[in-house]
């Protein structure tokens, strides 16, 4: 048994959820390889050679790699996919686009966000926006994975670093090239792995009034999260959406303020370790997985806990 | 152009679904159908580009049981020219869609196939990257926003940092997030006229493709509850509980 995990990167550093991934593959058992795939990645290359369980690390270095577009993926992927019994990604935006290639390439169902690794053929995934878990038993000879990066412990750091070994990229895809990019720039930690997490839903009223939540995001070292009502309105971009069309978040802390608690934006927060709900409407279904509960005028009490945590050190 | 639009009958997204007490699956008994979220966006925005002059066809496809047809029906009122039924009771996964959507394809030959980025039951995200593979197409996932720009179609994709922008020659994928449109309701007239347009009916055996499941649900569980919480009086004593009784502060 072995096990290929393609890493995510930003080709400067080793994404979070490659720890996720990897701790996923050390229960799928057998030797754990790392594929890094990117332009001018070698600093990612050498972390991923230092995680914890990983035996050996391939790392492809070419321009058409560089924002992992699913054409170039899929090719390159291929050309390995021989050696493995399993092949896992997280879950970002960019292991969901380029993975279910790979399967359809290699005849094999995708097995999408996996919660849990039962043993190498049996897995639970999240269905119906987190409304049910379904365990399944995969009948294909390679499993082809994504992984749900909040579900599994993040990997450490191994004392031997693992060996890099270069190879060689595919030609670029004609059929498609990246053109353009405009990521949200924050100083703020990123949302998928913040330690806590604060988000604003359409009861923000307009996106000046974020400011409250950045406040207080900026003593708690939190990132900032929305709801899909808030994004559709426009106060903040589509990145700071959790649910299930958005980001799935599991902090420590979830504070939701001005947030209903619809069934699509619980299925992104309600592994959340903490949840705080603040109100002013006592029957918002939020209240109902919120572990504290505020009903109050947001715009008094955000104020007020910025001030209370003033107290206590922040 | 020519559009291809698949679309899926799933419960209403509103639902709250139960999961059966044998552990069989989610109760889809007496439940409100709909088209999926995704799937409407993608009809809509194939339509668009008909009325802008960039698609003369606009054909909707449908895999499923008997009521799939109604979900092709919403598709011909919104404004598709015709539809395709291929009829199944089997549970069918996003391979075995993916691989009778390549049958559809090659007996269409349409120069795009707007799917929605994924269906809210299942939740794989997986049937257009899978086709665009099988036709050796190129693919614009989670698109925001198509645009037509020469010969080349440039797609705005959501992303986890933020936007990206891709462009691809035809014939190409595309797969729909939720900003890119506002789907249009189907006005009486609409819904009268679109019974009238026309349906062909298929099977999966007239593609050859073998839609047996290659992942076995040994159970359907409830996900965990999270017991229920307290209200605090105010913010004073919130911060004291974060900080004294769950120590997350």
């Amino acid at each position: 048994m072995t096990v290929l995990v393609i890493a995510d990167h930003d080709n400067a550093e080793l994404g979070e959820s490659t720890r996720a991934a990897v701790t996923a593959a050390k229960k799928i058992g057998g030797d754990v390889h790392v594929l890094v795939a990117g332009k001018d990645a070698g600093a990612v290359a050498e972390a991923a050679a230092k995680v914890d369980g990983v035996a050996k690390v391939f790392h492809a270095d070419a321009e058409p790699l560089e924002k992992q577009l699913a054409e170039a993926m899929e090719t390159l992927v291929l050309g390995l996919a021989d050696d493995y019994d399993a092949i896992l990604a997280p879950a970002t935006t960019t292991g969901k686009n380029f993975m279910p290639r790979i399967a359809a390439k290699l005849d094999v169902m995708q097995i999408s966000d996996i919660a849990s690794v039962e043993d190498a053929e049996t897995f639970i995934r999240p269905i119906y926006a987190g409304n049910a878990m379904m365990t399944v038993k995969s009948s294909d000879k390679k499993k082809v994975i994504t992984v749900r990066p909040t579900t599994f412990e993040k990997a450490g750091d191994q004392d031997s670093a693992a060996s890099v070994e270069t190879i060689d990229a595919p030609e670029a895809a004609a059929a498609s090239r990246f053109v353009s990019e405009e990521l949200s720039e924050s100083d703020r930690p990123e949302l998928a792995s913040a330690k806590i997490v604060i988000s604003g839903g359409r009861g923000m009223g307009n996106g000046e009034n974020f400011q409250i939540l950045e406040r207080v995001a900026d003593k708690l070292n939190a990132a900032v999260g929305a709801s899909r009502a808030a994004v559709d309105a426009g106060f903040v971009p589509n990145d700071y959406q959790v649910g299930q069309t958005g980001k799935v978040v599991a902090p420590e802390l979830y504070i939701a303020v001005g947030i209903s608690g619809a069934i699509q934006h619980l299925a992104g927060m309600k592994d959340s370790k903490v949840i705080v709900a603040i109100n002013k409407d006592e029957e918002a279904p939020i209240f109902e997985v919120a572990d504290y509960g505020l009903v109050a005028d947001l715009f008094d009490a955000v104020p007020a806990f910025e001030e209370e945590i003033g107290k206590i050190g922040y | 152009m020519k559009i291809l639009v698949p679309v899926k009958r799933v419960v209403d997204y509103n639902v709250k679904v139960r999961v059966k007490p044998d552990q069989s699956g989610v109760d889809l008994a007496n439940v409100k159908m709909s088209m999926n979220p995704f799937c409407e966006i993608a009809v809509e925005e194939a339509i668009r580009m008909k009325e802008n002059g960039l698609a003369e066809e606009v054909v909707a496809v449908s895999i499923g049981s008997q009521q799939a047809q109604e979900t092709i029906r919403t598709a011909l009122a919104m404004g598709a020219d015709r539809g395709i039924h291929i009829v199944t009771d089997e549970t069918v996964e996003p391979l075995a869609v993916a691989k009778i959507l390549k049958g559809v394809v090659d007996e269409e030959s349409p120069d795009l196939v707007i799917l929605g980025k994924q269906a809210i039951d299942d939740d794989s995200n997986a049937t257009g990257q899978m086709l665009a593979a099988l036709l050796g197409w190129p693919q614009a996932t989670f698109a925001s926003k198509v645009e037509k720009d020469g010969d080349e179609l440039k797609v705005t994709r959501e992303i986890d940092g933020g936007l990206q922008t891709v462009g691809m020659s035809t014939p190409a994928i595309i797969t729909t997030d939720l900003r890119l449109n506002e789907p249009r309701y189907a006005s009486l007239p609409n819904i009268m006229k679109a019974k009238r347009k026309p349906i062909d009916q298929k099977s999966p055996d007239d593609f050859d493709v073998d839609i047996a499941p290659r992942l076995e649900v040994l159970k359907v569980t409830e996900p965990p509850k999270r017991k229920g919480g307290v209200k605090v009086e105010s913010v004073a004593e919130l911060v004291d509980k974060l900080k004294n009784e769950a120590g997350v502060l």
